[in-house]
């Protein structure tokens, strides 16, 4: 079982209080009406699936309740680091290289 | 007596008890402390199973978790029957009862023995060649006649009564195994302070100790030191011992699972303790102390009962004081057997001879046993072993061929040398590494934070061990954040030593010959079946272990692996490390369901939720139905009434007078703030911002592409307060669903969120009575129908108690859902059911609520709807916010195949025939008589015989449903087909006019 560091909480906690809640930093359009075929299927329907780093939500179900954001390594399985919701992609990941 | 073959004056338990005890039905007797099989051992028993695919007589050959023959099972009572237990593993008590197994009629007579004569036919792969043809054989003949006829044990056939229990456990370092490095390396790691587990497989703690009699440390025999240490480890506050505990799986970040068993060793075990413990445990730092494997040698028939390996003869003769035979041979690549020869000729068994495939060794163990007078062989093999329900003699011949001898022995103890136990180590994702010199893998590269000592690092010789492990230990500890060591380093007085040997085929076992040497015992796995693999194209020892499911049974391979290896890297001519070693998975050894189901079964599989009411409904004789994890009250049967009765008259009453209905299940989500209306615009399809306090409105949830994902009534409070409901099922999800959306997408939004499902318990309470039954328990609200309309909410007081009052409707009826606090809910409804005495009001359970509600045309989410309906498919176009700019779904919903004509409509459905009641999820067609496979256009959502309306009635979608209305339509069913028409969606009172009625 792994262990995730929840930004919020600040403690790293099983993995078993946690639920994946998808691919992060995929922004819902602030004229969503407006949005084009090809842009509602890229938001919607389109997700990386990266054999390395990924970028996902997590959400800290059962302690906090909070959203936020996490970066994962796909082959390893590992949780190189975790942010707050809202929080920009990082830019230097600890412990990976380019 | 406890058996001839015990030795006066050799093993541990001197002052032992004795133990009764069967085995196929003969009495024996043991001692306590024996396993079962050195108590077989000491009564002369060796013959104890029958093999997998031959039914080869196979006999006891390690003394440990290793064991791949000494399967049987134990039986406690009728329901506590345990197949496949290592009989080296199993403590023995008074009064155990074994039993051999696959063999038929007896052990020593086995009919499915004629499957080693035909062996030819069952060669490696067999299952992949034949029983190819005719295909439906294979389940009806082939698979059942070969399952019964290979196998090992049969499952119990009652529900297991142990219990079992589990527990998490967090220390600093955890230290598996407990031989000589596993107690120093806890030692080093204690005497810091820091906390400390430790953990061994076997009742006590000592390992390779237990029969190396050579071994001194700190001025006592070793496994006497390993005895006094555990114990002061034992006392500390910062340690735990566990005996009998198998670290059977090693997981992410130095998440460690462990099985404890507790009381299979008891006689009587009681239901105080449970049977076995799970530990769960989370270390700071891991020490691997797994010891290492005996090799057998792969020789013609050294599967023969009586042929075992050396150590495990030592361990039986130096604690537990039995000889394994009274003539025996040793059959050696390395110098470990001379040791286990020594001390058996110490004990007074004659030793035949030993053939050693060495040329020329040399060394003060070789020596002793010349000098015992031990006729020693150099340079020889062991081509063959004679007999068949026990060895009966080795024939000998140089390795390079000659001149055959045959010596006539009673067992034959055998050493290809020590494989080291990496198991763990591979679990931890660590990469293993082959040391050429040694022919061994041992730990190469980690991948987590822990370290591994003594023989399972390759690590020779006792004192290089123990220097190695309590380093180890002591660097455990400071990395897990000691402060200061104050202990000192167990000093090795005197040790054995000894590493090589073998891997692979002996001679006589070459790539030329056609003789059964076993390199799987316990799959019935030879040198040639593996040869025969890669000369038929397997290529990746992955392939090899499938063809032949060399290592696949119950001991994964414990004592096979590296043979299979060897043999297959020769075969292809390829070095060893090229052909790569096959990847170790959990669990170590077999552990039972029981022990991870734990107390998670029956009644505690899942939580049950009740509502306040559910005791009230109960004392009626409710029939209750599950809703998710909830017990919902389904009808309310009287005498004489099946469910059928019962639900037409709980209908009828709510029409023609008044129900009761306990709707506390559903979900309730109160949405606050400043921003709560412009939250709820944009998680609802429908408009809010203008919806007056005290009114309600049928809200619609979408998911962002546009269908449909839940939906209920709302209710707004206030400006800044809504009471939302969702469905049953849905209240977690959706509780999700807006959590997600207000803290990611619309943080600016100023809402609180908070679950009331379990706050309010709901009465719902409709029909023509429903007012008169509610105004004289009501305080402070105006129920007229111009103060409190339909769709409308008020807050006041229900028999003394605060209350959320709606008139609102999902009958079609005059309808109020009354909610007051959860605690006050059995109360409430008791004089909410005084009151409706009076009017000759019913209780109604679930199916009545369905069938009022589908009379209504009232859709339930999830059952009419399936996550591929949109508003519009469902005919509530009206409750979508047309002027809108925005909310979830809005754009989902406009993709053009939401949009395109012919889409599945949810219509209503009249059969021709009233009384027949369509089937739920029944297809419907156009035409009935067109070809099969038949164009599908719809299916049947919902139905029922509605009582009200003297007719069944239907839901159903429909593709272009609405453009229908009028059409005949088909379903098609097994006993014939179904006309139906297609209608609206409202059965009853289409007018609404009862609303207000």
């Amino acid at each position: 079982m792994l262990l995730i560091r929840c930004p919020y909480c600040q403690e790293e906690r099983p993995e078993l209080e946690f639920r994946n809640a998808g691919e992060a930093h995929i922004a819902r359009s602030a004229n969503m009406a407006g949005e084009t075929d090809d842009d509602f299927e890229k938001f919607f329907f389109i997700r990386s699936n990266p054999k390395g780093i990924i970028y996902e939500r997590w959400r800290h179900m059962h302690g906090c309740a909070r959203f936020f954001n996490a970066v994962r390594d796909t082959v390893t399985d590992k949780f190189v680091m975790t942010y707050k919701a809202g929080e920009p992609k990082p830019s230097k990941l600890p412990g990976v290289a380019k | 007596m406890s058996g001839a073959f015990r030795i006066p004056g050799a093993g541990r338990f001197k002052q032992a008890k004795t133990a009764r005890f069967s085995f196929d039905g003969q009495s024996y007797a043991g001692i306590e402390g024996d396993t079962l099989a050195s108590a077989l051992l000491a009564n002369g028993v060796h013959l104890v199973g029958r093999s997998f695919k031959y039914h080869r007589p196979r006999g006891i050959l390690s003394a440990g978790a290793e064991e791949p023959n000494a399967l049987v099972e134990i039986k406690r009572d009728a329901a506590r029957k345990t197949p496949n237990v290592r009989a080296t593993v199993q403590e023995l008590y008074d009064g155990l009862d074994a039993q051999s197994q696959n063999r038929w009629p007896s052990l020593s007579f086995d009919v499915g023995a004629v499957n080693d004569i035909a062996s030819p036919l069952f060669s490696a792969g067999f299952y992949y060649k034949t029983f190819m043809w005719p295909k439906a054989a294979w389940k009806s003949l082939y698979e059942p006649k070969i399952r019964a006829a290979a196998g090992l044990g049969v499952s119990p056939d009652q529900p297991d009564p142990d219990h079992y229990s589990s527990r998490y456990a967090h220390c600093d370092v955890l230290v598996l195994g407990g031989g000589a490095a596993g107690v120093a390396a806890a030692l080093a790691a204690a005497e810091t302070g820091v906390r400390v587990i430790l953990a061994d497989e076997q009742a006590e703690f000592g390992g390779s100790l237990r029969f190396e009699t050579g071994a001194k440390i700190d001025g006592q025999d070793g496994f006497a030191w390993a005895q006094g240490a555990v114990a002061k480890l034992a006392a500390m506050d910062n340690v735990r011992v566990l005996s009998r505990t198998t670290a059977f799986g090693y997981y992410a970040q130095n998440f460690v699972g462990l099985v404890e068993r507790v009381s299979d060793h008891l006689k009587t075990p009681g239901h105080d303790l449970a049977r076995e413990r799970l530990w769960q445990v989370r270390a700071k730092r891991v020490v691997l102390a797994s010891g290492a494997i005996e090799r057998h040698m792969v020789f013609a028939d050294n599967d023969r009962p009586g042929i075992m390996l050396a150590g495990a003869a030592r361990t039986y003769l130096n604690h537990y004081g039995v000889a394994v035979g009274r003539n025996v041979g040793v059959y050696t690549a390395n110098d470990s057997a001379y040791a286990a020869a020594i001390d058996l000729k110490k004990a007074g068994v004659n030793v035949a001879a030993i053939v050693d495939l060495r040329d020329n060794p040399t060394g003060p163990v070789i020596d002793e046993a010349r000098a015992l007078g031990i006729e020693v062989n150099f340079g020889r093999a062991v081509i063959r072993a004679g007999g068949k329900l026990r060895v009966s003699s080795m024939s000998v011949q140089p390795k390079n061929g000659g001149g055959e001898r045959t010596i006539p022995v009673d067992a034959i103890l055998m050493s290809a040398g020590w494989t080291p136990s990496v198991h763990l180590f591979s679990q931890s994702r660590g990469k293993v590494a082959f040391n050429d010199e040694t022919k061994r893998f041992v730990p190469g590269t980690y991948a987590q934070d822990c370290v591994s000592v003594g023989a399972c690092n390759g690590t020779d010789g006792l004192s290089a061990t123990v220097d190695e492990a309590y380093a180890a230990g002591a660097k455990a500890a400071k990395d897990a954040g000691a402060k200061t060591a104050k202990g000192t380093k167990p000093k090795v007085d005197a040790s054995e030593s000894w590493s090589r040997g073998m891997l692979g085929a002996a001679p006589g076992a070459g790539p030329d010959t056609t003789v059964k040497a076993f390199v799987d015992f316990q799959n019935d796995v030879t040198a040639k079946d593996i040869r025969q693999a890669v000369h038929e194209g397997m290529r990746s020892i992955e392939h090899v272990k499938r063809f032949t499911t060399n290592g696949m049974a119950t001991d994964q391979g414990k004592t096979s692996n590296m043979h299979g290896l060897a043999i297959a890297a020769e075969t292809l001519g390829k070095p060893i490390p090229e052909v790569g070693l096959t990847t170790f998975r959990a669990p170590y050894t077999p552990v039972t369901f029981g022990a991870i189901v734990s107390h998670a079964r029956g009644p505690l599989f899942d939580p049950t939720r009740k509502t306040a009411i559910h005791p009230w409904a109960e004392a009626q004789g409710a029939v209750f139905e599950d809703v998710g994890q909830w017990k919902r009250a389904w009808y309310f049967p009287r005498a004489g009434e099946d469910m059928h009765a019962a639900v037409d008259r709980e209908c009828v009453a709510v029409r023609k007078t008044a129900g009761l209905f306990d709707a506390s299940t559903l979900g309730k989500i109160e949405v606050v703030g400043p921003d709560a209306a412009k939250f709820m615009e944009l998680l609802y399809t429908n408009p809010w911002e203008k919806l007056e306090p005290g009114r309600c409105r049928y809200g619609i949830m979408l998911r962002e592409d546009g269908f449909i994902y839940d939906d209920g009534v709302v209710g707004r409070l206030a400006p800044d307060r809504f009471h939302v409901t969702t469905t049953t099922g849905g209240a977690p999800r959706v509780m999700n669903h807006m959590e997600d959306y207000l803290q990611t997408e619309f943080p600016h939004l100023n809402v609180w969120l908070t679950s009331i499902t379990e706050q309010w318990a709901v009465i719902a309470v409709q029909g023509p009575n429903a007012r008169k039954i509610i105004e004289p328990l009501v305080e402070g609200i105006d129920m007229s129908d111009e103060a409190l309309p339909h769709m409308s909410v008020r807050e006041g007081k229900i028999c003394g108690v605060p209350t959320r009052l709606f008139r609102m409707s999902f009958t079609g009826e005059r309808g109020f859902e009354v909610n007051v606090p959860a605690d006050y809910g059995q109360a409430v409804w008791e004089a909410l059911w005084a009151e409706g005495q009076k009017h000759g009001a019913a209780a109604y359970g679930t199916e009545a609520m369905h069938v009022l509600r589908a009379e209504k045309g009232y859709i339930i989410v999830g059952q009419d709807t399936d996550g591929t309906v949109t508003p519009n498919d469902a005919g509530l176009d009206w409750a979508v916010g047309k002027k809108k700019a925005d909310f979830v779904g809005i754009r989902g919903m406009a993709r053009p195949d939401l949009v395109a004509k012919g889409r599945k409509q949810l219509v209503g459905l009249k059969t021709k025939d009233p009384k027949v009641v369509l089937e739920e999820g029944a297809q419907i067609v156009e035409d009935p008589k067109q070809a099969i496979p038949m164009k599908m256009i719809g299916h049947v959502t919902s139905s029922y015989w509605s009582e009200n309306c003297g007719r069944s009635i239907a839901l159903a979608l429909v593709a272009g449903g609405r453009d229908r209305m009028g059409d005949t339509l088909y379903v098609p069913m097994p006993n014939g087909v179904i006309e139906v028409e297609v209608t609206g969606m409202v059965f009853f009172d289409e007018t609404g006019g009862r609303l207000n009625g």
